[in-house]
């Protein structure tokens, strides 16, 4: 059976402030346990929670990235739960009026480019974190409240990515504008970028109805990959599923719930209990084992946990005004997705090469940028750099702006390159070398003594001395073997050090040879 | 000595009639004499009232500039956190917590110089209207032992009442300044939503708690409030505004003055001899100059149902961090982690904190929520239009604080539902958040004091004490001291 595979993220991000959402702790990360906390993030009685106007100020410039609706006038909430991790027993954050909503974030795969839609972006606190004491016997859960009111911005997407290969690209994407614009390091090794992935499939049927299977809610994605992965093991699991337990009758398609998704229709699953009636099957939640590849799906919920939001009474609501948002409009700058767009129209380059030079990020665009005008070879600038440059950095772990070339440096050889018409293993060495002893590109090649061999009496005099010294190739050529005449250059160029021009050597040996 | 207000005891140590160490040796002198009769303090240390008031005196030798309200003893109800000293609220899930930290309010006292003398009884997370809801003691009325002291600020109203201290501070959600001020026969003033800060004040309801002081009279109370206003930037719902000299302006008459009556506060209930009293006073506005008009309050029998859903559906937030996990009371005994949740909250709170948590619970839960929690906050709003209106026509609303007198100790404690209608005409100006004050006007035939109330418009403290001060000035109703 065919089928559509419907992906919404839940990403969450820790937004780049030095001080907490409430409080003023350190956000810093692996600080000893329980060192960043004072009595308003430990939800001591009588404290109160006052608002970071620089993490509202960095969510607002994440939801604009985002091309979000900022509302004018957004409140805060409470979500009651009890958890030892989250000290008041009730989180801050927003319910019904979030400060952000209705945006989109153009993500880029094998198939090209797509816009996701996004729901709505809100802020509100982080929990605290348990760890498992079970050393020696013992049995013991600690709490770690450094990280309890850290600012963390949720952005829920629309469920419209199709593949695992997507929600991979709006992560990337995600973690890719967010680090631009410095409102999160998107770490997700150190938890500063976490999702959860809602996944479930449409699955065609004979009469263009479509049967969804229930939403799997994949929780502890530690990694991009990791997130690819679950997803695509889930799809083949919930495949496998729907089949089974239609099969054994234990699942059925419950044609008295139809319902829409985009265009078409749908009708969910209802399971068989023991005493013959149906029931719906209710959304589950499961935990990604990176290990051993798979979910666990964990117990489906009897129904959804009830929060109890209300207005938090401590906060007062938040307004936003024309001019703030402006001057964060304007002080963002250009954004990837634009960036993309620009170096093509601009540049002449591919939208691979100009996908790869954006997904580097804008200092790396700025110093392609640099190369291109400098050398006035965009094309040849973006080979270098993707090719050349990039493995360089990566070689010594260096990020653009600690390169050890200095962008006009880099634009400098290019141009001289084809200007003397140095070959590629010649121009890698002067590149190796510039980055070497800091020299510059003249400096290199005088030292090196890769002087152009200009003089074409010069030239024809070599170009005899190798026809003589190769009598076999010639022969060879001679036969017809065009190939052989490759052998005869190579001599030519030996001889020049690689810095005779290669088409007028090529023109003067066809010559010569006609005469043999 | 005792019988001096805070004002007096000011003057007679400028003098250099008293000192600061004098005072206190006479009022913990007298703490013990009467506290096994009232039993409103939880918390005195002697020493420390003592070394405070000692550290004063030094100061005023060496001819230092001292604050507002040096060497005057003042008590604290104990839902306000004192550095160092034990803060319980009334409750044992709270028997050993000491904050780290001082209560805003605290740090304003301190730096006015004032001596902290002590903490003292209130219903449990200040819910009550009796004091009785205290985990550790019942407080008794000055004026008649087996009285209750009103709520849930009843210790700090029974301390002033009985000489115990010449200041206190209580926290008002529903009326638990006004009601026990009036029940006690003194002066009590609940301030303005956001006029004093809250850090540092045990949350019950958030939207509707605020703290205010008690006295003898209304240049006292203004004294005290004057110390206590001000932005604090730990408070967001704190606002940023000037706080007005209220002793400075105390002396001058309001003229005009329009006094609006609501026909809402002299309905069914209404014990006839508190009428007569609060009647009575409004006669002495009008020999004043003042004119009557009466006004309407329609929305105000929806204050009690209102406040119910309001104050605890918050409160259900704001006592869920009492887990046992981090601080406060935790079981014995228990088999994982939510049962040693359950227990420790089973053993720590009381029945009514018990039976307004599970309120607040219901009215804030999925198919209920619209019925009972939003609805109120829409009535909230139609009470707050009903004030805004009423004080487009007149300066001040006046009114019984309370329909009855003070009630016995266990009358009320079966029946919460006749326990709620004490505060019926204090809830509205919580849920309206503007200010209100109680000053004696009278007493029953059996003794006990009565309360007149006050309400002004949000801000308008400085109005409201003008008004009650020329009300205090033609009558001797503050003067009375309770012989315990
Ligand atoms: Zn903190």
């Amino acid at each position: 059976m065919s089928h559509r595979i419907i992906i919404g993220l839940e990403v969450h991000v820790q937004l780049l402030t030095k001080t907490k959402l409430f409080c003023g702790c350190s956000t810093q990360f692996g600080l000893p346990p329980n060192s960043a906390t004072c009595p308003v993030c430990c939800g001591m009685p009588g404290t109160l929670p006052v608002m970071n106007r620089q993490a509202f100020r960095l969510s607002i410039e994440a939801a604009v990235a985002l091309n979000c609706t900022i509302a004018p006038f957004t409140k805060w909430d409470r979500k009651n739960y009890f958890y030892p991790d989250l000290p008041k027993n009730y989180q801050i954050s927003q319910y019904d009026l979030p400060f952000s909503s209705n945006g989109s974030l153009e993500i880029e795969t094998s198939a090209g480019s797509r816009t996701i839609g996004i729901i709505r972006a809100h802020l509100e606190e982080d929990a605290g974190k348990m760890l498992h004491d079970e050393n020696a016997g013992r049995n013991d859960s600690l709490v770690d409240l450094n990280r309890t009111g850290t600012p963390l911005l949720e952005i829920v997407s629309q469920p419209e990515m199709e593949t695992a290969e997507e929600a991979k690209a709006y992560l990337e994407a995600i973690r890719l504008l967010l680090r631009e614009i410095g409102v999160s390091d998107c770490e997700m090794q150190e938890g500063s970028l976490r999702c959860d992935a809602n996944v479930n499939l449409h699955v065609a049927q004979p009469d263009g109805s479509f049967v969804a299977t229930p939403i799997i809610e994949v929780k502890n994605l530690n990694t991009i990959r990791g997130v690819e992965r679950a997803l695509n093991y889930e799809v083949d699991r919930q495949a496998a599923e729907l089949e089974r337990n239609l099969e054994s009758g234990y699942w059925q398609i419950d044609t008295s719930r139809p319902g829409k998704f985009r265009d078409y229709n749908i009708v969910p699953i209802a399971e068989r209990r023991a005493d013959g009636t149906l029931r719906p099957v209710s959304k589950a939640t499961a935990g990604w084992d990176e290990r051993i590849g798979r979910t666990e799906v964990q117990r489906r919920k009897e129904e959804a946990s009830d929060y109890r939001y209300f207005p938090e009474p401590d906060l007062v609501p938040v307004t936003v005004d024309e001019t703030l948002l402006a001057q964060i409009r304007q002080e963002l700058g250009e954004l990837p997705a634009a960036q993309n767009a620009r170096l093509q129209s601009q540049y002449g380059l591919t939208a691979y090469d100009a996908g790869v030079l954006s997904r580097q990020g804008r200092a790396f665009v700025a110093y392609f940028e640099i190369v291109a005008n400098r050398c006035g070879d965009a094309k040849e600038a973006c080979n270098w750099i993707i090719n050349d440059l990039l493995s360089t950095l990566n070689e010594r772990k260096l990020d653009i702006k600690l390169c050890p070339l200095p962008a006009e440096s880099l634009g400098d050889l290019i141009r001289e390159i084809k200007a003397i018409g140095l070959n590629k293993q010649r121009a890698r060495e002067v590149y190796a070398d510039m980055i070497d002893t800091g020299e510059s590109v003249k400096q290199v090649i005088d030292r090196k003594g890769f002087k152009p061999v200009t003089d074409d009496n010069q030239l024809l005099e070599l170009v005899r001395k190798a026809i003589a010294a190769n009598s076999k190739a010639v022969a060879d050529f001679k036969k017809g073997k065009t190939k052989a005449a490759d052998a005869i250059k190579g001599f030519v160029m030996r001889e020049t050090k690689g810095m005779a021009n290669t088409e007028t050597v090529q023109r003067l040996l066809l010559e010569e040879l006609a005469k043999v | 000595m005792l019988n001096l207000t805070a004002t007096e005891l000011l003057q007679k140590q400028a003098a250099g009639d008293l000192t600061a160490e004098t005072i206190a040796l006479a009022y913990l002198q007298r703490l013990r004499e009467t506290e096994p009769r009232v039993q409103a303090f939880l918390t005195v240390d002697d020493a420390d009232v003592l070394a405070q008031a000692k550290a004063i005196d030094a100061r005023r030798r060496r001819g230092e500039p001292l604050g507002r309200l040096a060497g005057v003893p003042v008590a604290l109800k104990d839902v306000l956190c004192v550095k160092g000293q034990r803060t319980t609220c009334g409750s044992k899930i709270l028997r050993n917590f000491v904050p780290p930290y001082d209560a805003h309010v605290v740090t304003q006292l301190r730096a006015a110089d004032a001596v902290l003398i002590g903490k003292t009884n209130c219903d449990e997370f200040a819910m009550g209207s009796s004091t009785e809801n205290s985990a550790y003691q019942i407080t008794h009325n000055p004026w008649g032992h087996e009285r209750t002291p009103g709520g849930s600020s009843g210790g700090s109203a029974a301390a002033v009442a009985a000489g115990q201290a010449p200041l206190s501070l209580g926290t008002d959600t529903g009326g638990s300044i006004r009601q026990p001020a009036s029940f006690c026969g003194i002066v009590g003033l609940k301030p303005t939503y956001g006029r004093v800060s809250r850090f540092g004040l045990v949350a019950y309801g958030s939207s509707l708690d605020q703290i205010g002081p008690f006295a003898h009279d209304t240049r006292d109370a203004a004294l005290l409030l004057e110390v206590i206003a001000g932005h604090d930037p730990r408070d967001s719902t704190c606002v940023n505004q000037t706080v007005p000299e209220y002793t400075r302006m105390l002396d001058q008459k309001l003229a005009p003055l329009t006094i609006g009556v609501a026909n809402e506060y002299f309905g069914e209930g209404l014990d006839p001899e508190i009428e007569q009293f609060v009647r009575d006073a409004l006669k002495v506005y009008e020999r004043l100059g003042a004119t009557i008009k009466p006004i309407a309050l329609p929305h105000s029998p929806y204050s009690i149902a209102t406040y119910y859903l309001v104050a605890t559906a918050e409160a259900s937030g704001n006592l869920a961090r009492y887990d046992g996990v981090h601080f406060g009371h935790r079981a014995e005994t228990f088999t994982g982690l939510i049962d040693m949740m359950k227990k420790s909250r089973g053993e720590g709170f009381g029945t009514e904190v018990k039976r307004r948590i599970m309120l607040g619970t219901y009215a804030l839960s999925s198919g209920y929520i619209d019925a009972y929690y939003l609805k109120a906050l829409k009535v909230r709003r139609l009470i707050r239009q009903d004030f805004d209106r009423a004080f487009a026509d007149c300066d001040v609303i006046v009114g019984p604080t309370s329909p009855t007198a003070a009630f016995k100790i266990g009358e009320k404690v079966s029946d919460p539902l006749a326990m709620y209608l004490s505060d019926i005409y204090t809830i509205s100006a919580n849920l309206a958040g503007i200010p209100g004050i109680s000053v004696p006007c009278g007493f029953t035939k059996a003794g006990l004091p009565i309360g007149l109330q006050i309400l002004a418009a949000p801000f308008a403290e400085e109005k409201m004490l003008r008004v009650a001060h020329m009300y205090e000035r033609e009558t001797a109703w503050h003067t009375r001291r309770a012989g315990v």
